[in-house]
């Protein structure tokens, strides 16, 4: 177990690297912006004397050689102080955390459905490799990969909220209702269908393919056949035997997919406006909020490394023929 | 796309457990090896029509528009007409922009982009991962965390931001897709540098004192390249994807007509006027499957593990 440590802490380190180099690319990102805060104050206000430019610019900082206002913004981050929204008005920590939870909901939802019925289309598909389920999933993976997600998202719309009006068309509930009451979730519920079924429609297509893939890989291998040998029934061989191998990679790469969807969020958020991180970054980067956009992705980019680290360590721990160096 | 190698593994070996009636190759006579790929790739309906399809597409965006000479940014009809409509077989968008001339005049953008885009990819990630596979030791430390820092930083949002910096343009939005997606690119030229550098003819190669950069370039980059030509041909299909992403966010040059800028300059009407979007996003699909198609068949004309299909 000592090696295991010594990974552990190999991958702790690599990734606050990480996370420092996204910090300061960030800080590096702001200075290549044209126009910083003064710009803004100065646009807002319209029209400013140059002596108020020289306050607002020892105000925040921006009279310092660049390497003191490098080592600020670090210690600020550091602090959890990811600076404040030029449009918002409010520090951008809090519109994060406002933001997530939205997210979280559709991406969860959305992920899981699809790696479950993923997973299972994907099996079906393996035990007839050639049959018409089969290539009706390898078709399915195709289109799904070919379409652009919001388009699909824009087809569910005119499809199911305009010809046909099931669903509604925008938003997470309606604002007359009272949040927490039951009605209020029914009304999320209703409003979430649409989003999680465009979202998870492209990783159903990924799941589907890669568990076939995966099952048909474990399936030609010798302990199967082995274990066909042995007289063991076609439902305990496939079920029992090699799913459980073939679910390994499946899993990791969910804990992957798991920080890349948030980014993927976005565009199925703009379509349904959906008061997520994603039509949060697009408003942001419309209204030219430096601060925000930046925080959103320097966020972002830490929950990758940090699920990159858990998906690494977890792996590490259940997968035997992973671990380095072990002798157990 | 190492999960792809495992299908194909078990493929193989399913096919090598069942007996094999087929004896069209004769194992004397050797073929070489890109005309085999050729008949492999004929072979393959799917990725014939694939071929098919894009060559269709590229008549469409490079030849028609010297037929229908309809400027795509002149208002020629009622906003919002219908597809049908005189003058305007696919409709008119919210400004009464005929959507036909948009379709057959904004194609060569978005594959101007997607191409372009692939290349600076397939450019930067040949590059770093080459480098790093042949090198290996420090080099290969160092690039390879290069390559991991621009793994975790999400695609769209750092390209959002890249594009917001530098106002939006062709140029702008192609750079932006490129620098984010080269990372795919680059740790399959590393694992294909790194399994070639220790075959025997590299060693052969040295015995006679070639320079480093000759057995990179001439000797293992040949070698190397069928899964890279597969892995740049789905790039140009991620690349298109993108570009449609992003001008449906916004993003993208507001004087030249693209079908991304068609869907996202049309994003308010949607409800209103279904065909706005849906036509331009028809054709995105279509050469986004024919470019996938190609990749897939690519793949299966050269990878000698899925010859027995």
């Amino acid at each position: 177990m000592a090696n295991f440590s010594i990974i552990v802490v190999k991958r702790l380190f690599n990734a606050a690297a990480l996370i420092l180099a996204v910090v300061i690319l960030n800080f590096l990102l702001i200075h290549i912006a044209p126009g910083d805060i003064v710009d803004t104050i100065a646009g807002e206000m319209g029209g400013i004397s140059p002596e108020l430019i020289t306050q607002i610019r020892a105000e925040y900082g921006l009279d310092k050689p660049l390497y003191e206002q490098l080592a600020l913004y670090v210690w600020k981050i550091l602090q959890g102080d990811l600076g404040h929204s030029f449009f918002y008005d409010v520090p951008v920590v809090e519109l994060i955390w406002d933001a997530l939870p939205q997210t979280l909901l559709l991406v969860i939802t959305a992920l899981s459905l699809a790696l479950v019925i993923g997973t299972i289309l994907g099996v079906i598909a393996a035990r007839r490799p050639n049959g018409a389920f089969s290539h009706f999933i390898t078709v399915l993976a195709l289109v799904g990969f070919s379409a652009p997600v919001f388009w699909t998202g824009i087809m569910f719309l005119i499809a199911f909220a305009s010809f046909i009006p099931l669903f509604p068309p925008a938003g997470m509930a309606d604002p007359g209702l009272e949040p927490g009451s039951l009605d209020y979730y029914l009304d999320v519920l209703h409003h979430m269908v649409l989003p999680v079924v465009t979202l998870a429609l492209i990783y159903l297509a990924f799941y589907s393919r890669l568990s076939r893939a995966s099952m048909l890989d474990v399936l030609g291998s010798d302990y199967i056949r082995t274990a066909r040998a042995k007289g063991l029934s076609d439902r305990v061989v496939v079920y029992k035997h090699a799913l459980r191998n073939a679910l390994i990679p499946i899993v990791t790469i969910a804990g992957l997919q798991f920080a890349q969807i948030l980014s993927g969020a976005v565009l199925v958020e703009a379509v349904f406006t959906w008061p997520g991180l994603g039509t949060l970054a697009l408003e942001a980067i419309l209204r030219r909020d430096g601060p925000t956009i930046l925080g959103i992705l320097f966020f972002s980019a830490m929950v990758v490394v940090i699920f990159n680290l858990l998906t690494d360590l977890t792996y590490n721990l259940i997968d035997p023929r992973i671990r380095i160096g072990s002798k157990e | 796309m190492g999960r792809n190698d495992m299908s194909e593994q078990a493929n193989s070996q399913i096919q090598a457990a069942s007996p094999s009636f087929e004896t069209e190759v004769d194992i004397l006579t050797i073929e070489h090896p890109l005309r085999e790929a050729a008949r492999m790739f004929a072979r393959n309906k799917a990725a014939v029509g694939g071929l098919i399809l894009l060559v269709g597409i590229l008549i469409l965006t490079l030849v028609v528009p010297f037929f229908y000479t309809v400027d795509p940014f002149d208002l020629v009809w009622a906003p919002l007409s219908p597809p049908g409509t005189e003058n305007a077989p696919f409709g008119t968008d919210y400004l009464g922009r005929d959507i036909l001339a948009g379709i057959v005049h904004g194609g060569s953008a978005t594959l101007a982009v997607g191409a372009s885009a692939a290349l600076l990819a397939v450019v930067i990630g040949l590059s770093v991962g080459s480098l790093a596979g042949y090198y290996g030791g420090w080099v290969d430390e160092v690039l390879m965390r290069i390559t991991e820092f621009f793994q975790v930083l999400p695609t769209l949002l750092f390209a959002m931001v890249i594009v917001a910096l530098f106002r939006p343009s062709v140029a702008t939005v192609a750079f932006a897709i490129g620098v984010v997606s080269w990372t795919a690119v680059a740790r399959l030229a590393r694992s294909e540098f790194l399994r070639i550098r220790s075959l025997d003819y590299i060693k052969a190669a040295r015995s006679i004192s070639s320079s480093n950069r000759r057995i990179i370039w001439l000797v293992i980059l040949p070698n190397a390249m069928p899964p890279l030509v597969v892995q740049a041909t789905l790039a140009v299909g991620g690349a298109i994807l993108f570009e449609a992403g992003l001008s449906f966010l916004g993003l993208s040059d507001p004087n030249v007509m693209s079908w991304g800028f068609m869907i996202g300059s049309s994003r308010d009407y949607l409800m209103d006027a279904w065909w706005t979007v849906t036509i331009p996003g028809i054709f995105i699909f279509l050469t986004v499957l024919s470019v996938s198609l190609i990749g897939d068949g690519l793949n299966d004309a050269t990878n000698p593990k899925l010859r027995e299909r």
